[in-house]
């Protein structure tokens, strides 16, 4: 289908589009990459009256490196994640996941801004900002304000953001020594969205965890960081623990059922993907192979 | 509401100036307004990958960007490839080993395997799959396809520079 009649602005810098936002309040939306908006427009599932176009502003684009933290711009396309050495050295969990992203088409327009403010959960980057405990920075009419993106993401397509605040920016806390990370996702074919997938980031020192860091995505209604982690942390990993762990995940989840998979079934992929994850971290294959096949 | 908006770009290389209502997408500009019809219209969601066309020099869905959008880009279509000479020897190779049969997602395809022969001259068989994964063939069952693009990047590697 196409698109309902909408306005059109294009916003000429950040103060600009906040005060279209300010004016339109929640009747606009947002345009930046368009790969998430445009499909739901298209299908007639939104039909805001205006769209106010960040995609010209230069200012939201680019990953810098400010002391220990990464900051990226909300503008930031998949296809610059990719590519970035910045991103390869201090957060290369954010290209191992934008791989899985769609295909080279979407990932030349998709911006890690647009994904984070559409918040689908069953899509890649929301977990890996929760993995590595990044923030999200949002300006608004008052000012800048920044918020964790454990507490984020509220919902099916939901956030912390009003309808009059733009997300500007996303820091990362840049990889620090020993620090190692995971990505695996079930998808029936590369590029679809995941049945169930995990993010993950550990700090790894003489064997052992003293950090683990579990994002879940495509399991519930937002990306979940995992307590069960909590008991690997600064322990022997053993089978017996890594399986104590895998029940506690699974009691935690709370997966959706759809045509894709039951929850019962998304249940169990995520405790495999859970050992595998612990055992490639760890550098331990025999851990994987508690794995019911 | 709604009206229309000067926009101005280049297509093919040629500069255009147009007046279009927001809505309008990019794949049915180019088909509508220009008359560029290679440029195909499948699922209107980005999935299928019929619509695939080249802005700035890298390939995007024109059916998830509006016109509007395209405001200063140079847009390259499957004419654009065509007409130029760019892609003679990978029309060949798609015609020699029917790797078309209704034709439908052709100039996606021929779009999304001259872009990652750009980028990776060499692709084994699963890069190619992997770099077509987002472009639907309901006829061919993507075999002659792949072939094509294989051996493409092999007769390309064989050419002197």
């Amino acid at each position: 289908m196409k698109a309902a009649a909408f306005a059109y602005a294009r916003a000429t810098s950040v103060v600009n589009a906040l005060e279209l936002l300010a004016a339109h309040g929640d009747k606009a939306k947002v345009l930046s990459g368009g790969q998430s908006l445009m499909p739901a427009m298209n299908l007639r599932l939104i039909s805001p009256d205006i769209l106010v176009d960040i995609g010209g502003l230069t200012e939201l684009r680019g990953i810098a490196v400010r002391g220990d933290l990464l900051v990226v711009g909300a503008l930031t396309r998949h296809v610059d994640l990719l590519r970035s050495p910045e991103i390869a050295l201090h957060a290369p969990l954010l290209r191992d996941a934008v791989a899985h992203i769609a295909h080279p088409a979407i990932r030349n327009r998709g911006t890690i801004g647009g994904s984070l403010a559409h918040a689908d959960p069953a899509s890649e980057l929301p977990a890996c900002v929760v993995a590595l405990d990044a923030t999200i920075v949002v300006r608004g009419p008052t000012g800048e304000r920044r918020i964790a993106a454990t507490e984020f993401f509220r919902g099916i397509y939901e956030t912390a953001l009003s309808p009059d605040e733009l997300l500007v920016a996303i820091e990362v806390p840049v990889a620090g020594q020993g620090s190692t990370f995971f990505f695996q996702e079930y998808a029936r074919r590369h590029g679809d969205y995941a049945i169930v997938g995990l993010a993950a980031r550990a700090v790894v020192a003489t064997g052992r965890f003293t950090d683990l860091r579990l994002g879940f995505f495509a399991i519930g209604d937002r990306p979940l960081l995992a307590a069960a982690a909590g008991r690997l942390i600064n322990a022997s990993v053993t089978s017996a623990l890594l399986a104590d762990a895998a029940t506690a995940l699974a009691d935690e989840l709370d997966p959706q059922e759809d045509q894709q998979a039951t929850a019962a079934m998304r249940r169990h992929l995520a405790t495999v993907l859970l050992r595998r994850c612990v055992a490639a971290l760890l550098v331990r294959p025999e851990l994987e192979a508690g794995v019911a096949r | 509401m709604s009206l229309p908006v000067a926009v101005s770009l280049l297509v093919n290389g040629e500069p255009i100036d147009a007046l279009v209502l927001p809505r309008l997408n990019l794949a049915d500009f180019l088909r509508e307004n220009m008359k560029l019809t290679g440029t195909h219209v499948g699922c209107e969601h980005g999935v299928c990958g019929a619509c695939t066309v080249r802005i700035d020099g890298e390939i995007v869905r024109s059916c998830l960007m509006l016109a509007v959008q395209a405001q200063g880009a140079s847009v390259e279509t499957i004419e654009g490839l065509s007409d130029s000479g760019e892609i003679a020897d990978l029309q060949a190779a798609f015609r020699e080993r029917n790797a078309l049969q209704c034709g439908y997602c052709t100039p996606g395809m021929l779009m999304t395997a001259q872009d990652l022969l750009k980028h990776l001259p060499a692709p084994d068989r699963q890069a190619i799959r992997e770099h077509l994964s987002g472009n639907y063939c309901r006829c061919t069952g993507y075999q002659a396809i792949v072939d094509a693009v294989e051996a493409t990047a092999k007769t390309r590697a064989e050419r002197p520079a």
